[in-house]
């Protein structure tokens, strides 16, 4: 079958690719342009490891296809520092510790900061509840939540 | 050994990890971001039975479709000896091992590999899978693990022979150890009040997120590269290299980046497929698992069923420990029953303990090592026995442990005398703390439990490279998991004296550092770390050296000090100090390439113990548990690195809290995984928990240079029977087979209630 051109905005800039009719925007992401900071932990939405932003909606990019995102504009962990100076929620995550492995490090920092863009001042509850979706194996989320509430708070203060 | 000094500037502190930046931008490389040009991709072919002959095995259609490059089977790989094989902690067969990564007579476990395909793209692979024709002849299958150990059971390998005892005919019992101190009939016979109960854990998956993946590359001469997401890639290289015949040097293995590990990825699965596949194609092949082969395929951790017996006096002194083990490996032997065994009652001091246990076959995935392997499992009984004994006795829980506790001169019942250990000071603690005195609310309750684990040393090797401007390379040979490349080069940076900015950590292949035991035991921090410090001193000798030559000196006349060669004293003669960077920077005038080095199998690691504090609330209505407040109290020698030491505790914890309310393998009447994914295998969430408070408590390991104990494994020992005592202190309920579900625990309730309106 013929492949889908697909003609999208990603992290700022105009893209094209080819993909079939089964691939995810994961694997497009992934196995087409390169862009492996999304990673797959289970390809069924339940791990939040491919977390990317959609027309700034957060998804799961496993579970979107390629095909789909005609006309969309893609926002991924390999867009989120201003060139050299990371994302304060990056910043936040190397001084607090919260990550160990790091594989799903990416999904985390794009899915928080989706949060602190719609609200600043999260409580520690709506922390816990809106990250419910990105499966941490190692750090049992201990310092993923502070570092997400300190950087918040930091925004705050600097706004 | 000691360094003899407490003042330091890198130790003890927080620094950014040196894979920091790599990590939080999406640069690192794991196991799947790899590719290399002209690659092609392999997918394995699972059994759909628990238990089946495989009569007979048709590539031919799948060999013919456009695309396919290669096809293998077990008829692909020889035959190997039976034999145990010492490999680390373990014991490896070959035999079964190469059974395990490819079915040879039978398949044992619903998705077991019986093929492997590797074609130009992952579509054409996954339809050739479907072209293969297995003829299998289904056999009778067995789950669980009292039932494997029946007379009449199906039977998984004619030959097996346990180890440790007679079998009378065909057994699944592989082995049955046993261990005995002092009597304890005996014991018994002292005893005021004695308790017996049965418990049961179920198998339970390490739940790493990033699924095993590999790219191999065989190239026409027969070398092999393999890079692949792994906690040893020295393991790889032994591994892969038995099971094809090939020569160690031969196989070069890269490990990535890891997401995860926590003991589910001390084996091989697809890298010898993927070698293989590469080797008859000539190409690249990379090979990644679902989420859905992960659960089916690799790790667990043993299933089990325990019966404890426990002897008090009413003072409270524990009098003799009677117990047995049962412990399910899998589908080939090698459960770490023995461990269990030799953990279950190994913080305390009891003169009389006698303890059994079996390691059990039956038609599941062959387990894997997690988090102190078997050492969760037997302490949920112990200290869930302990727990219902002080009750008993109208003692505080945490006195009651404080009674029996182990303490430096003890004799544990699996053999040694402890030296310096921290268990009374994690009990001291945990009663001085403000949540062991914080008030309750209706439906809550407060659940404590300790735990234990031997932590290991083993094969280690590092080089300390000095460069041209006074910066340093650490090279070692162990994956980084949870950030021990900070501490290692904390720890070189300690000992050269120099920022620790300027020390980079960098982990070699197999071809670029000397022989290193794997990511395991808790080794790398203190180990690998031991031969970090040890090779950065040859670095400062050697440094020193440079210095007496240029002075005009004898080596011994010069001193390293805060980064500097100095003269030993005033006698030596009066020159400036020299730094590592201007030494760095004579360096080809006065000798050529500093470089330290140091290879050793370290001895001395120094016993993890943990005391953990749980409160919870039961839902009466539904039987659902929340994890109110959790503190776990750790001796960890000492911290080099405290958020990645806070780090491993934490974690633990919260993989223990899902082993205890919510994760379990669940198999179908069929004997098929009906859980294979994170949505019906639920490991704990964000929502799940609380905060989780890590206290590190400091009782240095005196057999290593900065104190260090390993911290990794001994967090997962308490928190099933934390939660469980806590769930009994909630409820007067106990529970005593996990996971503590809310219908389980519901059903104890109304069961209890049914009971008291009855009397």
């Amino acid at each position: 079958m013929a492949k889908h051109h697909v003609a999208v905005s990603i992290n700022g800039e105009p893209v094209e690719y080819l993909c079939s009719t089964r691939q995810t925007l994961l694997d497009v992401l992934r196995d087409e342009l390169n862009l492996t900071g999304s990673k797959e932990g289970c390809a069924s939405g339940d791990c939040g490891a491919c977390s990317v932003m959609v027309d700034g909606r957060l998804v799961c990019s496993c579970l979107v296809m390629g095909a789909e995102c005609d006309g969309k504009s893609i926002d991924t962990i390999e867009g989120m520092a201003d060139g050299e100076k990371l994302h304060p929620l990056q910043q936040k995550f190397l001084e607090e510790a919260a990550l160990q492995c790091g594989i799903c490090t990416p999904g985390v920092l794009v899915a928080a900061k989706a949060l602190l863009e719609r609200n600043n001042n999260p409580t520690e509850t709506q922390v816990r509840y809106w990250l419910a979706g990105n499966l941490c194996r190692c750090t049992g989320y201990d310092k993923i939540v502070r570092a997400v509430m300190l950087t918040a708070a930091d925004m705050r203060g600097g706004a | 050994m000691s360094t003899g000094k407490t003042d330091y500037k890198w130790v003890g502190t927080r620094t950014i990890r040196p894979d920091g930046h790599d990590k939080v931008t999406g640069r690192a490389k794991f196991g799947s971001d790899f590719s290399l040009s002209g690659m092609i991709h392999g997918r394995v072919l699972r059994s759909p039975h628990a238990h089946a002959l495989i009569k007979s095995i048709d590539t031919s259609a799948a060999e013919a479709l456009a695309g396919v490059k290669a096809v293998i089977t077990s008829k692909d790989f020889k035959d190997q000896p039976s034999e145990l094989i010492p490999a680390g902690e373990a014991m490896v067969n070959y035999k079964d091992m190469t059974r395990n990564v490819m079915a040879r007579e039978k398949v044992l476990y619903d998705g077991h590999a019986v093929a492997a395909v590797a074609a130009t793209t992952v579509e054409i692979a996954e339809a050739a899978l479907e072209l293969i024709k297995v003829n299998y002849q289904v056999l009778p299958h067995v789950i669980d693990v009292d039932e494997a150990m029946a007379d009449n059971a199906p039977i998984l390998h004619d030959d097996l022979v346990p180890v440790g005892m007679d079998a009378k005919g065909p057994t699944n019992i592989a082995k049955r150890v046993e261990f005995t101190l002092g009597d304890a009939a005996k014991g018994f016979e002292q005893a005021d009040v004695i308790i017996e109960r049965s418990y049961s854990t179920a198998a339970v998956h390490q739940g790493y997120i990033e699924p095993h993946a590999v790219v191999a590359s065989v190239a026409e001469d027969g070398q092999a590269q393999i890079w692949c997401c792994t906690q040893g890639q020295f393991m790889v290289r032994t591994f892969v290299g038995q099971l094809l015949g090939m020569a160690t040097s031969s196989i070069r293995v890269t490990p990535s980046e890891i997401g995860g590990g926590f003991g589910g990825k001390t084996v091989v699965y697809l890298e010898p497929l993927a070698t293989l596949l590469s080797s008859k194609v000539g190409k690249p092949v990379k090979m990644i698992m679902s989420r859905e082969e992960v659960f089916r395929a690799s790790g667990p951790t043993s299933a089990s069923t325990m019966t404890y017996k426990i002897g008090a006096t009413k003072a409270g002194k524990i009098t003799a420990v009677d117990a047995t083990l049962k412990l399910l490996a899998g589908a080939f032997p090698g459960s770490p029953v023995q461990p269990a065994a030799m953990c279950a009652v190994a913080p305390y001091d009891v003169e009389n303990v006698h303890i059994v246990g079996y390691d059990v076959v039956a038609n599941r995935p062959k387990v894997a090592a997690y988090r102190a392997p078997g050492a969760p499992i037997s302490a949920f009984g112990a200290e869930s026995i302990i727990d219902e004994l002080a009750k008993e006795l109208g003692l505080d829980p945490l006195k009651m442990r404080q009674l029996n506790a182990a303490k430096t001169g003890t004799k544990a019942a699996y053999g040694p005398t402890f030296r310096n250990i921290g268990y009374q000071e994690t009990l001291d603690a945990a009663v001085a703390h403000d949540h062991y005195k914080a008030p309750l609310g209706p439906n809550q309750g407060r659940g404590v439990a300790s735990g234990f684990w031997f932590n290991i040393g083993g094969e280690s090797s590092a080089t300390v490279n000095i460069n041209e401007d006074g910066t340093a390379v650490v090279i070692s040979g162990n994956p980084d998991i949870g950030g021990s490349r900070a501490s290692l080069a904390m720890m070189a940076a300690e000992e050269l004296g120099i920022d620790y900015h300027d020390v980079r950590p960098i982990i070699g292949d197999t071809a670029s550092i000397g022989y290193n035991f794997l990511t395991g035991g808790s080794r790398v921090t203190f180990a690998t770390g031991l031969a970090v410090v040890e090779a950065a001193r040859d670095a400062v000798r050697q440094l020193c050296e440079r210095a007496a030559k240029i002075w005009e000196v004898d080596a011994e006349g010069v001193i390293w000090d805060d980064g500097h060669a100095k003269p030993a004293s005033t006698n030596v003669g009066e020159f400036d100090p020299l730094s590592l960077a201007q030494l760095a920077a004579q360096a080809a005038k006065t000798g050529g390439p500093i470089s330290g080095h140091n290879a050793q199998n370290v001895q001395g690691a120094g016993p993890g113990f943990a005391t953990h504090i749980c409160d919870v609330e039961v839902d009466p209505e539904t039987g659902h548990v929340t994890v109110l407040r959790y503190t776990s109290i750790q001796d960890v020698g000492r911290a080099i690195h405290p958020s990645y030491v806070e780090g491993q505790i934490q974690g633990g914890a919260a993989q223990g809290i899902g082993w205890a309310l919510n994760e379990e393998y669940i198999y179908n009447a069929q004997g098929k995984l009906d859980n294979p994914g994170f949505l019906d295998y639920r490991i704990p969430v964000a929502s799940d928990l609380p905060m989780i408070e890590a206290v590190m408590i400091e009782v240095p390991n005196d057999r290593h240079p900065y104190g260090v104990r390993g911290v990794g494994e001994v967090p997962l020992v308490p928190p099933m029977a934390a939660v469980a005592n806590a769930i009994e202190s909630a409820t007067g309920v106990r529970m005593e087979n996990l996971p503590m579900s809310p219908p389980r625990v519901l059903a104890a309730i109304d069961a209890a209630q049914l009971r008291q309106a009855a009397e």
